[in-house]
């Protein structure tokens, strides 16, 4: 059941992302989707850590604390010394809409059943996220210190994607 | 009395253990940049360590496939592990699997 609800949750973010990428984001918009997609994934970690007794999955979750808050702090030194205000935008509201839906979805459930839904959620969220960054994001963005940090961001939630998806291979 | 040992057989004990001594060996840094192992493969003897130094201002993790050793390297910190077996390890963070690298590990007497 919560497969199909992934995929439609994966539909509306990738569709306001493609909304988005027809009408090139600004770098303020662009730091506040970056900002605001690193604060949603935490925010899932933290509803994982309430609800999870596994030793992988919370290890996975408490590692997606420690680096999304250790990327928006750089985020934030970053855009402080560029004077960038970030700025709300459409893909930040489909962003932010679709993973409060996810977790009140995720809420519902417990055992091994959220432990299974919450890492098939990780792998489609980065995916998502990543697709993201890397057609339309850092293409996107003008100042060249900006584009160069979402680079790395990039590289590091590529590598949670993976350590995702080694973990949702461990629940088929 | 006791026979004392012929020179050439103290000469060799002692090079025995200098070469099993964890002082014998050197450091060989691999740095981390932007979430790479760089270089990628090292080759170094046995009783050497490897030393890695993240400038990457997120926590790594250098693991060997092989379970034999886990070393954390947090942000901007340095790790270790000394080499004990000779062969070739292949290792990979943990939070991000995306990074990988190789060690071959040499016997003490065999040229690089």
């Amino acid at each position: 059941m919560h497969i199909s609800y992934l995929g439609a949750a994966a539909a509306l973010v990738l569709g306001a992302i493609a909304v988005q990428a027809q009408d090139k984001p600004s770098d303020p918009q662009i730091a506040h989707i970056a900002y605001t997609a690193g604060t949603l994934d935490i925010e899932a970690a933290q509803q994982a850590l309430k609800k999870s007794k596994n030793k992988e999955v919370r290890g996975f979750a408490e590692n997606m604390v420690k680096d999304h808050t250790a990327v928006n702090d750089q985020a934030l030194a970053l855009v402080k010394k560029l004077g960038v205000t970030p700025q709300d935008n459409a893909t930040s509201k489909g962003l932010t809409k679709g993973a409060a839906d996810r977790l009140s979805e995720l809420g519902k459930l417990s055992g091994s059943n959220f432990d299974k839904a919450y890492v098939e959620n990780e792998v489609a969220y980065h995916q998502t996220v990543n697709d993201a960054l890397s057609k339309t994001l850092i293409p996107s963005a003008n100042n060249a210190e900006l584009k160069s940090f979402l680079e790395t961001g990039l590289k590091i939630f590529q590598g949670h994607q993976q350590h995702a998806e080694h973990l949702a291979a461990t629940f088929k | 009395m006791r026979a004392l040992l012929p020179g050439s057989t103290l000469l060799a004990l002692l090079q025995g253990w200098l070469a099993a001594s964890p002082l014998a060996g050197e450091v060989v840094k691999v740095p981390i940049s932007d979430l790479v192992f760089s270089p990628a493969e090292v080759t170094v003897h046995v009783g050497d360590t490897v030393e890695w130094d993240n400038a990457d201002f997120v926590d790594h993790t250098a693991t060997a496939t092989n379970g034999d050793w886990d070393v954390a390297i947090a942000g901007g910190k340095s790790g270790s592990v000394q080499l004990s077996r000779a062969g070739t390890l292949s290792y990979y963070c943990r939070f991000h699997p995306n990074m990988t690298g190789t060690i071959k590990v040499l016997d003490a007497d065999q040229p690089r």
